[in-house]
This record gives C-alpha cells, structure tokens and sequence, in this order.
C-alpha cells in the first residue's frame, strides 16, 4: 500500500519522536533554569533569561532553526579557523534537538514562573517556620504544588512543540515528514504519504494529552473532589 | 525553667521603626498574649522571634539556647548558622493568622510532614503522634481530607495539631481567628484554652480579648513599636494606666 516506503517511514517516525523527546527534555532542563533565574533576587541571573525569553519568543521557530544550523556553521568554521582545528560537521540531529529545546525553554520558562508564582507564599513561610531546609521548601512544598500550575501550560506548549519537530526536515534531517516528501514526489502520490504523516503526528499528540490529563489529575489532588 | 526570651527587639523598614526595642520573657506554662491596634507592630515582633522576618537588632534565647547572629556587610542582623536556626524554629511552633496548612497534602500529611522531616521520627511514630494531636483537637475524622474542603475553623484546628506534632517549647499564635468567620472563632478558641490549661507555654497575638483576659498569665500592650503596658490581665484590663491603652481597650470592649 505504501510502496515498500513503510519501513523507511517507520525509521522516520521513530526519528521524530527522538527529537520530540529530547528536545522536551532540555526544554524542561531549560525552562526550570530561566524560571529559577527571573525570579532570582540578583540582577545578573534576571537580566540574560530576560533576554533569553524575549529574544527567543520573538522570532520565528524556521528562522531560528536555520540560523542555528547555518549560522552555527559559520561561527564553529571561523572558530576551527581560528584555532587551526580540524573542520567539525554541525550534526543535524544535535542541532535539531538544541534549536528546538532552546526555543521551547524560553516559553516553559514563562509557564514555570508563573506556576511558582502561583504558589502561596504563606505556605513555604510554614515549611520554614516548622524547620524546613530551603532544599526541603523546594522539593516537598513549592515543586509538587508549581506543577500542578505549570502542568496545564507545559501540555500545550509539549502540543506545539511535537509539531515543530517537522522543521528539523528543513535541516537535512530525515524525519517523517521530510521521508513523505520524497516518497510522494518518487510515487506522484503526495496526498497519501503527507496523510500517513498526519496520522502520525495526531497519534503522537493524542497519546500525549492522555498522559498530561493523567499527570493533571495526579497533581491536582486536594484541589478538586474528583481528583483522589 | 524559661522558654523563650526576647531582648531589646528592633526592626524598622526602610525609615520607618516598627519596633523600638520590645523584650519579653515565657516561663513554661506562660500564656503571653499581646494586644494592641493593628500598625502596633505586635504580629512583626511574633514573626521576629522565629526569623521569618529579620529583625535589625535584639538577642533571642529558645529553651536556654541563644540564636547566634551575626552582623551582615549591609549592616542587617543575620542568623549565623541556619542549620541552628532550623533546629531553634521546630522549639518554635507557629499558627498562622491563614492557617498555611499545605494544600497538596492530606490532613494526617500536613501533620506527619515535619515531624518525620525534619525531626526525623519513623512514618509509624509520627501517625500516632498526629492522630493524637488530631484527636485532641477534635478532628480526627478528617485525617484524610485535604485543607480546602475543610471550614476554616477546621483547618485552624488542623494547624494547631500540626503545631503540637512538633512538641515544642513555645507555640506562637500570629491571630489565630482573625481570618474566621465569627461562629468559627469559638472552636478554635476553645481548643486553645484547653491548651493554656494543661500548661503549654504560649505567645498569643490577638484581638480576641476575651481570650487575652481569661487565659493569659501575662498582657502586653504594644503601641506604636513599644510596651506601653505589661502586666496580670485583671491589672491591664482594669487598671490601665496610659491613655492610650484605655482608648484602646473602650474601642476593643464593646
């Protein structure tokens, strides 16, 4: 049915779905950093993720990722230059997985802060108050209760992101939409390949709100009846 | 024996001198309650004494233990060593004017939380130390409920057993029924003179003078950022000496 193109899409899907992954990974990596850092007391933590977040949510994701691919090429060439190194490839993958988790950092970062924020004060006064380390504060009094808040807006943000991963194709990447395109152009038959690819995506992204739902429950217990 | 003792306690924001050297001193069974118009400094003394707010001077002694400060490079009073700190405020046990109970953790939870925490007892060990302090406060039924879907007076209930758990050396009470609806004042205030009767050492910021009158040992009033008065309850209330507390009290009695 998908003219012997069924395993070389699989290989693709299976490539999407690393990327999605680990770029969520070093997204959520990134975004707890920028949220820890925003809401720190020093003005040399707030002032670079400020402009981390304004820099980054301001610019389109293509455009951002073909300044990394491309323009990360220049900058490591003038480096290896420079040090009179040997040439270094820029890896595809790796730059698909950071240009992505990069951006997505910047907008977990501003759901992260919010959540914290969310927090009442009056509560980590009490863990302190009862003797709590700042390490306790954190871990068993402001982190289980920010997710709850963050969780609503880190599951649209993962939504979006998922379906940013087709730009790594643009890259030279070969994921499962960039495989598609070639299979329909070879086949004349692009409506199927792209629909295979739609499938895919909304599978992914379906699968995806079942855990978050599951996740929102989870944290929301002691706030809403039906949670227990 | 001597719980706590305050000594000359000032703290000011920015121009403004909110306390201009407040002592006080707690011998076990005391009950302390202090008075005074809101803006008296009376809740920022309370918060001073367990360094949730840093006070700019004073010296501070928890069960014959004096919490070591030092002198900050911005000239502010700083706790020398936290993990001292941290052992000095599970001797302190407060109850918030909000209750502050932990919104994602069960009744039986909030109250187990610090006791196997920070004080380190066994799980087993702190359930039937909570389950005790819940049962005294009368609401050990809702051990697995969570706060929000308690009253208000319930969940204060629950904050003096998690306050009790802790088995400290001072409870320290920042308005307990400020934030309650009237009919739910009554519960809270009943469970705390059961409190003072089994002779619990106690520092009550309040406005309920009823409560001050009838349980404290001692009264201070505090106006402006000092003791105006100290003293037994029958002196204070009715033989204040300054004008200000009799303005005070005509305003508060009614």
């Amino acid at each position: 049915m998908l003219h012997g193109y069924a395993a070389s899409l699989l290989d693709g899907a299976w490539l999407t779905f690393q990327v999605a992954v680990l770029s969520l990974v070093l997204a959520l990596v990134l975004g707890l950093a920028g949220a820890s850092a925003k809401l720190s007391k020093l003005w040399l933590l707030r002032a670079p993720a400020v402009a981390y977040t304004t820099i980054v949510r301001g610019i389109p994701d293509l455009v951002m990722m073909l300044l990394v691919f491309y323009g990360g090429q220049m900058l490591i060439n003038l480096a290896t230059d420079a040090l009179e190194w040997d040439y270094i490839d820029v890896n595809p993958f790796v730059a698909g997985v950071a240009t992505l988790g990069f951006i997505f950092g910047a907008y977990f970062t501003e759901t992260f802060r919010g959540a914290f924020l969310a927090v009442p004060a009056g509560q980590l006064e009490a863990g302190a108050a009862y003797g709590m380390s700042r390490w306790q504060i954190f871990s068993r009094i402001l982190f289980p209760q920010m997710l709850r808040h963050a969780l609503p807006g880190l599951g649209n943000n993962w939504q979006v992101m998922q379906k940013s991963t087709a730009l790594v194709s643009i890259i030279g990447l070969s994921d499962i939409t960039w495989l598609a395109d070639q299979a329909g152009r070879s086949t004349h038959q692009p409506f199927l390949f792209y629909a295979v690819v739609c499938a895919f995506y909304l599978a992914m992204t379906a699968l995806s709100s079942v855990v978050f739902n599951h996740l929102e429950r989870r944290y929301s217990v002691g706030v809403r009846r039906s949670a227990a | 024996m001597t719980q706590l003792t305050v000594e000359d306690l000032h703290k000011r924001y920015g121009d403004h001198e909110v306390l201009k050297g407040v002592s006080l001193s707690a011998e076990a069974g005391d009950v302390i309650s202090i008075i005074g118009s809101s803006g008296s400094g009376k809740s920022t003394f309370l918060r001073c004494i367990n360094f949730l707010e840093q006070p700019d001077a004073g010296r501070i002694h928890v069960a014959g233990e004096e919490i070591r400060l030092v002198r900050g490079g911005d000239g502010h009073l700083k706790v020398a060593d936290a993990k001292q700190l941290q052992r000095l405020r599970t001797r302190l046990a407060m109850v918030f004017q909000h209750f502050n109970l932990w919104a994602h953790m069960t009744v039986i939870e909030n109250v187990m939380e610090a006791p196997v925490h920070v004080l380190g007892l066994s799980k087993t060990e702190a359930r039937e130390r909570a389950e005790a302090y819940l049962d005294k406060v009368g609401i050990a039924q809702f051990r697995d409920a969570y706060p929000a879907h308690m009253s208000g007076g319930q969940q204060q209930r629950v904050a003096i057993a998690r306050a009790l758990a802790m088995e400290p050396a001072v409870l320290l009470f920042d308005e307990p029924t400020s934030a309650l609806d009237p009919e739910l004042v009554g519960e809270v205030l009943k469970v705390m003179r059961a409190l003072a009767d089994e002779g619990r050492t106690m520092v009550v910021v309040t406005h309920e003078m009823g409560f001050a009158r009838e349980v404290s040992s001692q009264v201070m009033f505090l106006h402006q950022g000092l003791a105006e008065e100290v003293g037994a309850p029958a002196e204070v209330f009715d033989h204040p000496r300054s004008e200000r507390l009799r303005q005070f009290l005509s305003g508060s009695l009614k």
